[in-house]
């Protein structure tokens, strides 16, 4: 590999494991901070995709589709938590997995009879719609750029409010001892909701910033969930940072593995995950 | 014995034959469709199934002669569950034939269900070369493709264009793996040269370093193997890498098959090598598409095709063993002999039991795969390790 195409590598995996990490995200603050295993994670990105297609669709601009969509996943997300996830909350994870996997099921059968199962495609706005020339054959997409920038400007964001505001606070202390932020007077099921219904949101985001390039398609989750939770147990259950580190370490362990050792391409992340729990079997960012 | 009673003996003998010939002739054959009916292939197994009902309602409602009694299972294309479905329509229903299914892995294992019960068995879709090659069997029949075929042909094309390298890329399972081993074939024996082969885990769909690879190679072309979602997402991320402009990209048919609107511009002009397509010129497919688009309220493809020539193939069959069930012999007998008149233009069965069919070049036009050229006529498969 030449030095050239090792720069442009090295963006492809800033660029995949940025993207990851808006999915994981949302999925490392539900598992870590409400304890609960949602496999239904992948859903919500698959249901943020077909929103952007149906909104783009009807509305003719995806910026519209995503003004619309986040605060519908909001609304939507808060919905969830309490007809079915606050329900969870002292369940072991058996019956967690059992009704997480139960809505994949009913997401999917309703995308089905809703939207049906064909390929759409998304535009991409006008605006970033160009390639940037790279080299005298390849170019680079400009909305992938736009894309991985609002993830960084996301994950700022997400851990100023963690870090630094009161909500985050709360959420920190409820991730750390429940009993005792109630006993505080903290009404700890608002906080469940809210990081609920912001997990879902990031999911449903990645999944409206994702469309364009992924198109929409049945079953679009299920890779997406596979992922998502081995950089959630890579970076650290509950680990906001964590999820970042370990999204970069995976988008690049995918990308160079597939260069570098074709053979087992499929494997490399795993390898990857293997080791870093041999090296700390609580996740990189863990705390105690 | 008096004259009277040897009258008589006729006579009874006689209405007893007449009484058979009945019962004969009122029994219907049942036949099985172990498909997709849930899941990502959910439409391919409903266009099959429409396609075989489309030539039994043309054919009289009936096959051989016979009435028709449908039995259905949903695969749900999941291996695991294949051999158990299989079984469902052999064992419990007695079906006299089988037809199924659209993913490989399925019809691999309702091929050694077929083997082992002496079923007939008609496979509408699943290319795997295997199918054809060291599990045929004189009950076994195809009625679309083998993996090998198209890429074969388009091995044939590519290197006619004068491309003397070329970068190969598909997902890593065994259809790919035979698409490029099709392509690689064809292309080489004119005079190309594959410079690398690349894979990627199934479904894996990020592309991106791929495309770093490919633009560092310079190759002359690409081949590539992908279909539905992923095909739709390699095509776009493709033309947006720019590589469009500089190093054509070529695959077999399935690459632009039911994902053109997703695709959108970046699927323009891509040329693609398949045994049925869009546009073709031939009364039969006129009459069949316009057939189905009123019986159906939806527009045919390549895998109603598929389903109406297995319905043709073992009518012809019925046919030549004048509708008894029981003489599977004559049955198989006349399916290898038969010219199917299918809308992809007429084909017979090679002696493995795959079509030997025209491939056809098809260019990306206005949203449709329209068909171009007839790159390699009665093209058979070369039929590896099949001993028959």
């Amino acid at each position: 590999m030449d030095f050239a195409s090792f720069l442009i590598q090295t963006l492809n995996s800033l660029q995949y494991g940025l993207l990851l990490f808006l999915v994981a995200s949302g999925l490392t603050l539900v598992f870590g901070i409400m304890g609960i295993i949602n496999l239904a994670h992948g859903s919500f990105y698959m249901i943020g995709a077909y929103l952007a297609f149906v909104l783009s669709s009807a509305t003719g601009s995806l910026y519209m589709a995503i003004l619309l969509g986040v605060p519908l996943s909001l609304a939507f997300g808060a919905l969830l938590e309490w007809a079915f996830f606050s329900h969870l909350y002292k369940r072991d994870h058996l019956e967690q997995v059992l009704m997480t996997y139960g809505l994949i099921l009913i997401f999917e059968e309703l995308r089905s009879l809703l939207v049906g199962d064909d390929v759409h495609g998304v535009e991409i706005p006008a605006l970033f719609s160009g390639s940037i020339p790279l080299s005298d054959v390849l170019s680079y997409p400009v909305y992938r750029l736009v894309v991985s920038a609002v993830c960084i400007v996301l994950a700022i964001a997400l851990y100023y409010v963690i870090q630094r505001t009161r909500l985050g606070m709360m959420i920190r202390a409820g991730n750390h001892d429940r009993t005792m932020v109630e006993a505080l007077g903290i009404n700890i099921n608002m906080i469940y909701r809210v990081v609920f219904a912001l997990g879902f949101a990031l999911a449903a985001l990645a999944g409206m910033l994702a469309s364009p390039i992924s198109s929409v398609f049945p079953n679009m989750g299920s890779h997406v969930l596979i992922i998502s939770f081995v950089i959630v147990v890579i970076g650290g259950i509950g680990s906001v940072w964590g999820a970042l580190v370990a999204a970069l370490i995976v988008g690049f362990a995918d990308t160079f593995g597939k260069v570098l050792v074709p053979e087992i391409s499929g494997m490399v992340v795993y390898i990857v995950m293997a080791a870093v729990l041999l090296w700390r079997p609580e996740g990189i960012f863990k705390k105690g | 014995m008096t004259t009277k009673k040897i009258a008589r003996n006729l006579m009874l003998a006689a209405t007893l034959a007449t009484v058979s010939t009945v019962t004969l002739a009122q029994e219907k054959v049942k036949v099985g469709f172990m498909l997709p009916y849930t899941g990502t292939y959910a439409a391919l197994g409903n266009a099959i199934t429409n396609g075989f009902k489309l030539y039994v309602n043309e054919n009289g409602g009936k096959l051989g002669g016979r009435q028709v009694e449908y039995f259905t299972v949903d695969d749900e294309s999941d291996p695991a569950k294949a051999t158990e479905n299989a079984n469902k329509l052999v064992k419990r229903d007695k079906v006299d034939v089988l037809v199924g299914t659209v993913h490989s892995g399925v019809a691999l294992a309702m091929t050694k269900v077929a083997r082992e019960n002496k079923t007939l068995l008609i496979v509408p879709n699943a290319g795997a070369d295997e199918i054809t090659g060291p599990l045929c069997a004189p009950n076994v029949f195809r009625s679309s493709f083998s993996a090998w075929q198209p890429s074969y042909a388009m091995g044939q094309v590519v290197a006619e264009k004068g491309y003397k390298k070329v970068v190969t890329l598909t997902w890593k399972y065994s259809f790919g793996l035979e698409s490029v081993q099709g392509f690689k074939e064809g292309y080489e024996k004119s005079g190309g040269k594959v410079i690398k082969d690349m894979t990627l885990p199934f479904p894996n769909v990020e592309f991106q370093p791929f495309l770093t690879e490919i633009a560092a190679l310079k190759p002359d072309a690409v081949f590539v193997f992908f279909a539905g979602a992923g095909a739709a997402k390699f095509v776009k991320d493709y033309a947006a890498a720019g590589l469009n402009k500089s190093i054509p990209l070529y695959g077999p048919g399935f690459l632009t098959d039911g994902n053109l609107d997703a695709m959108g511009d970046a699927g323009k002009g891509l040329l693609t090598t398949l045994h049925y397509g869009d546009g073709l010129d031939n009364k039969k497919d006129k009459a069949f598409r316009q057939a189905y688009a009123t019986t159906f309220k939806s527009q045919p493809d390549v895998y109603a095709v598929q389903g109406y020539d297995a319905a043709q193939m073992y009518n012809a069959g019925l046919k030549a063993a004048k509708g008894d069930l029981a003489n599977q012999a004559e049955i198989i007998k006349g399916m290898e002999t038969t010219k199917v008149d299918s809308p992809r233009g007429t084909f017979s069965l090679s002696k493995a039991h795959n079509p030997v069919q025209d491939i056809y070049l098809r260019e990306v036009k206005g949203g449709r795969n329209m068909v171009i050229g007839t790159p390699v006529k009665a093209l058979a498969d070369p039929a590896r390790g099949c001993k028959m």
